[in-house]
């Protein structure tokens, strides 16, 4: 009852300070946050910017000779990652064809069915998926498709490994936005007379499109700069590749290329910035999606 | 009380013995039997959490999209009994309104007011589909205000408006009977004088079964009323008898606002 007239001047100014030492704690905190992401963009564009050209993007990278010529020249090292870029737009493009209808699906199931055993094991094993080394995944796609299939390395491996990466992002967040939606849009449906899986297809679906986009984009962003699987199951080429039963290059596996070979150490920097860019635009690109549906 | 009441000639809709539970053995409609009046508006009253909606969400089986809600008695739709008719054509014959104005946010106003068909995978030619927008739309008022922003989303209209284009997309499948659960509670009184105008005028061509949390709402545009206590319809008759010289102490002791 007099708790509030104990508050002496004393009192409140401790308070004061107290509050400011905590807002100033928070800052501090917040910078030390930010400034790894911040340096590491410094110093990609610093030091690749030079190596970025139209070359970069449409041809593949010298042989260790011409990239030791250049250097001794003191010129740029010529060509560039183009067998990484379709490599790995032909790779994440195939592990999308295969985990966003699976995943969209097992969204949908935990969604319809949440207090279902089945639903809550699935939802589980979707978890512990999300938390299993990359680079186990790409030992079992190594021995699903990389010996019985394919019978050598391949980018159907590759995808394989990065689908299965991809699939628990997706899972969460296709249930995530379908729960958001709200009950009275589905009832108001089902009033029409229409039936379920309409409802869900179209309905559910269209109100919840932007989250599922964005689920799907982040899934992408994350499997992008994936190395580890890749190397167990496409293995990487020198030269494009669209044949998905063939070894095939990817951005990562080309930075790990050039970080071995003295010559070519360079690229590592154009390389890793043009990796960092498609994520970074990804990641923005799918924060847009989600705000404007806020 | 009961006797003349269950007994309508012709009714649109006859409920008899409806009785809800969500779960076993746990009634919220208890046995209820009534016929309502064609080309009325009807009623329901009484408190809070008494069954109003559960009622009348049985009528479309609303409830079947939940597991282990327990349904029985009958329910004559038209003369059928709704358990043989289709889903879809007993859903066309009672089109319902909820409590909250729900178009679709990702559709047109036009593509709402037409949502039955464009999801159901009906067929329309343009013109009759344009027809029958520019009908929904003029029965609820809302043509004036809306014509020239069709293709606009429905979600962009005010709370009144939303509720008319709701009204507008059950009018749309040409329904016996309208549903209508709470229609104005989330809404301001001009919106709510709006719709209780445009209810009065739709009886014309349709049967009105509207749920009503507000008696005065109920006493200004109902002909027939219905009042519901803890899951038992209490009584049921003309609203100027009822609101007049209730017969029963509950309804009495309600409309008096002794409770509710
Ligand atoms: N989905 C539900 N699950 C379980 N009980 C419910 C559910 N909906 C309503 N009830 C219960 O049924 C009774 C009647 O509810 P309702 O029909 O919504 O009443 P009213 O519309 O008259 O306010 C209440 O006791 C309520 O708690
Ligand atoms: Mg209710």
């Amino acid at each position: 009852m007099n708790a509030a007239a104990k508050i002496t001047a004393a009192n409140l100014s401790r308070r004061t300070l107290k509050d400011k030492l905590f807002k100033g704690l928070v800052l501090f905190l917040s910078l030390i946050t930010i400034s790894p992401i911040v340096l590491i963009i410094y110093k990609l564009v610093a030091k690749g910017y030079r190596q970025i050209s139209l070359d970069f993007i449409i041809k593949t990278p010298p042989n260790t000779f011409e990239a030791m010529t250049a250097l001794s020249n003191g010129e740029l090292i010529p060509g560039g990652i183009a067998n990484g870029i379709t490599g790995t737009l032909l790779m994440v493009v195939l592990a999308s064809v295969i985990a966003i209808p699976v995943g969209v699906i097992t969204g949908i199931y935990l969604y319809e069915n949440p207090g279902k055993p089945l639903a809550n094991l699935t939802r589980s094993i979707s978890d512990i998926l999300q938390g299993v080394p990359s680079i186990v995944l790409g030992l079992i796609a190594y021995m699903w498709i990389v010996k019985p299939i394919t019978s050598g390395f391949s980018a159907l491996a590759g995808s394989v490994s990065l689908s299965i990466m991809m699939l628990p992002m997706i899972v969460r967040s296709t249930e995530e936005t379908l729960k958001m939606i709200p009950q009275s849009i589905k009832e108001a449906a089902v009033a029409l007379g229409v039936p379920y899986y309409k409802v869900i297809l179209r309905v559910l679906i269209p109100t919840g499109f932007s989250g599922l986009l964005t689920g799907i984009l982040l899934g992408i962003s994350r499997i992008l700069g994936e190395t580890a699987p890749l190397m167990l199951t496409a293995l990487g080429s020198s030269v494009i590749n669209l044949d998905i039963t063939k070894p095939t290059s990817a951005i990562p596996l080309l930075i790990w290329e050039f970080y071995n070979d003295p010559n070519m150490v360079d690229l590592i920097w154009s390389s890793s910035l043009l990796l960092m860019g498609m994520v970074l635009t990804l990641n923005l690109v799918s924060k847009r999606i989600a705000a404007r549906t806020k | 009380m009961k006797e003349d009441s269950v007994n309508i000639k012709d009714p649109v809709l006859s409920i008899r013995n409806l009785s809800v539970a969500y779960d076993k053995g746990n009634y919220a409609v208890k046995d209820v039997s009534a016929d309502i009046k064609r080309n009325a508006v009807t009623a329901i009253m009484g408190p809070s959490g008494c069954g109003k909606s559960t009622m009348l969400r049985a009528i479309n089986r609303m409830h079947e999209l939940y597991e282990n809600i327990e349904t029985k008695g009958s329910l004559i739709l038209n003369g059928k009994d709704i358990t043989d008719m289709p889903t879809i054509q007993l859903r066309r014959m009672a089109g319902m309104v909820f409590q909250r104005p729900n178009p679709f946010p990702t559709l047109s106003i036009y593509d709402n007011v037409i949502a039955g068909y464009k999801l159901n995978g009906i067929r329309l030619k343009k013109k009759e589909r344009d027809e029958v927008v520019e009908r929904s739309l003029r029965d609820v008022t809302l043509w004036d205000e809306v014509k020239d922003t069709l293709h606009r989303k429905g979600t962009f209209l005010s709370g009144g408006q939303q509720q008319r284009l709701c009204i507008a997309r059950a009018l749309a499948f040409d329904p016996e009977v309208i549903l209508l659960d709470e229609p104005t509670s989330a809404l301001d009184p001009v919106a709510t004088s709006k719709i209780e105008d445009l209810l009065v005028k739709l009886k014309e061509n349709y049967s009105i079964l509207m749920v009503t949390h507000n008696m005065s709402q109920a006493a200004r545009i109902s002909d027939y009323s219905m009042f519901m206590y803890l899951g038992e319809l209490v009584e049921y008759g003309k609203t100027k008898d009822m609101f007049t010289n209730p017969k029963d102490r509950r309804t009495e002791e309600y409309l008096t606002g002794k409770f509710g």
